[in-house]
């Protein structure tokens, strides 16, 4: 059961805004909701804990940290689930390496998904197959950058509960970037505000964050 | 041989200077371009002329190797001129002379040594034009190659970023972009050795064969051109679209685009 750990993680370099350091532990099993106003640099957070941007500080999978295996490695371990995906082939079923049934039904799709074409997607059949398509790489660790931005709300409780079966079977840590309070309530443990050279972090109940 | 004379070429300059008066009258921006080209063109050549005179009749090594140096940073430096989104002036630089270097010279030096062998096999009435129709066609080659590799890289970077993010080994990530950029490159060499003797007559052949050569010989020297410059441009290219692909990409796999110049 892995923990993701995070120690003395830096990116004043990229981000002047950010000169803080971040110390904070997920442990299995948990998510820590990401919240704090727009522009903020959320994203860029999230891209450096998959190793996306240059860095200071280290992250580590249990003990295992993230410098000391090839960049392809930890990336497939600690996935980043982008706000918005990208798609390379014509077709959906390209981007998969086979039809996974229990994902795909999940998420309210049918066999015939695999040949429909990328450019007739809506943005959210796009957030939710990009959904799909990360859970099927088997990941130790998500990230997730709003996930559900672009769902209504039968679609995003869909989500929701997928990556939460995903999370109790594998008992993963999650960090979850998102607006909605209520969503933070629903899924996190614990919820980290980001602002200007500082953040906090606070425990999540049912009623909200406090 | 029928020799011009400096007349001759005059009556053919009218025609270049008709054309830039119809371009200026259609308003189609090229007269500047076409006539500071054509007089490049006059000054270059010529000058070529007297410097091979002297050359041909020194026969000397050293010589030989100065020249070719000259014709290598000049090639190397073109290659990076005319790029929509050009490498850092020094990189592209370093990375275009490498390649053309690399496959140039080889080929130009075999070819030299195995296949014609003149006496010496520096002989540079040989080795220049050798040389310089390796370079030529390299340096378009490369050229093209890099534009299309830096274009898409710029392009998808978005896709490629998600595809680092999935996992994937950058090896796999810019596969299709290097296959497609070393296939731009190529376009041109495939396209003139499919249609030689047919559409057009290649111009050294064309030269042999107007300064009295027998055709069959002039045909033979083209066949031996086409298959070095196709050789030399095809490993030139995949020189370089390699060397670029490796530092589009950072030592934790992460795409790299400083090594561009971006015009914003």
């Amino acid at each position: 059961m892995p923990e993701l750990r995070v120690k003395n993680l830096n990116i004043t370099a990229i981000l002047a805004d950010l000169s803080q350091s971040f110390d904070f532990i997920v442990p299995a099993g948990n998510c820590l909701g990401v919240t704090g106003p727009s522009g903020i640099g959320k994203s860029v957070f999230l891209k450096a804990l998959a190793d996306m941007i240059p860095h200071e500080g280290e992250v580590f999978l249990d003990d295992t940290a993230c410098q000391t295996i090839p960049a392809p490695q930890w990336r497939q371990q600690v996935t980043l689930l982008p706000a918005e995906s990208q798609w390379w082939a014509e077709t959906v079923g390209e981007h998969f390496s086979h039809f996974d049934a229990g994902f795909f039904n999940s998420l309210g799709f049918k066999e015939e998904v695999m040949d429909w074409q990328i450019a007739h997607l809506s943005s959210g059949e796009k957030q939710r197959l990009a959904c799909i398509r990360v859970l099927m790489n088997q990941p130790q660790a998500l990230l997730l950058d709003e996930p559900t931005a672009n769902l209504d709300k039968e679609n995003r409780l869909l989500v929701e509960s997928t990556i939460a079966v995903y999370q109790t079977l594998n008992q993963i840590p999650i960090i979850w970037i998102s607006h909605d309070q209520e969503q933070l309530a629903r899924v996190c443990q614990s919820v980290l505000i980001l602002s200007k050279h500082h953040y906090e972090i606070k425990n999540c109940t049912n009623k909200g964050v406090v | 041989m029928i020799e011009l004379t400096p007349w001759d070429l005059l009556i053919a300059s009218v025609l270049i200077i008709l054309l830039a008066i119809t371009s200026l009258v259609l308003q189609l921006n090229i007269a500047k371009q076409l006539v500071i080209a054509a007089i490049r063109n006059v000054i270059q050549l010529l000058l070529v002329g007297y410097i091979l005179k002297l050359i041909f009749a020194s026969n000397n090594l050293f010589l030989l190797a100065l020249i070719s140096m000259i014709m290598l940073l000049v090639a190397g430096y073109e290659i990076n001129a005319r790029q929509k989104y050009p490498l850092k002036r020094w990189t592209g630089f370093k990375i275009g002379t490498s390649a053309l270097f690399l496959s140039s010279f080889t080929m130009a030096f075999m070819s030299l040594v195995v296949i014609i062998s003149p006496t010496p096999w520096y002989t540079p009435q040989y080795a220049i034009p050798l040389l310089g129709m390796l370079l030529g066609n390299t340096m378009n080659g490369i050229s093209l190659g890099m534009d299309k590799l830096n274009q898409s890289v710029y392009q998808q970077r978005l896709i490629i970023e998600q595809r680092l993010m999935l996992g994937q080994d950058y090896h796999e990530v810019i596969k299709d972009i290097r296959a497609e950029s070393v296939r731009t490159g190529m376009i041109p060499i495939i396209n003139s050795m499919a249609i030689a003797g047919i559409v057009s007559l290649p111009g050294m052949m064309t030269g042999q064969i107007l300064s009295g050569t027998p055709p069959v010989e002039a045909v033979k020297y083209q066949i031996l051109i086409f298959f070095l410059i196709s050789a030399g441009t095809g490993f030139g290219i995949m020189l370089a679209v390699w060397m670029i692909s490796k530092r589009l990409f950072d030592d934790r796999q992460r795409l790299n685009l400083e090594i561009l110049q971006i015009k914003s």
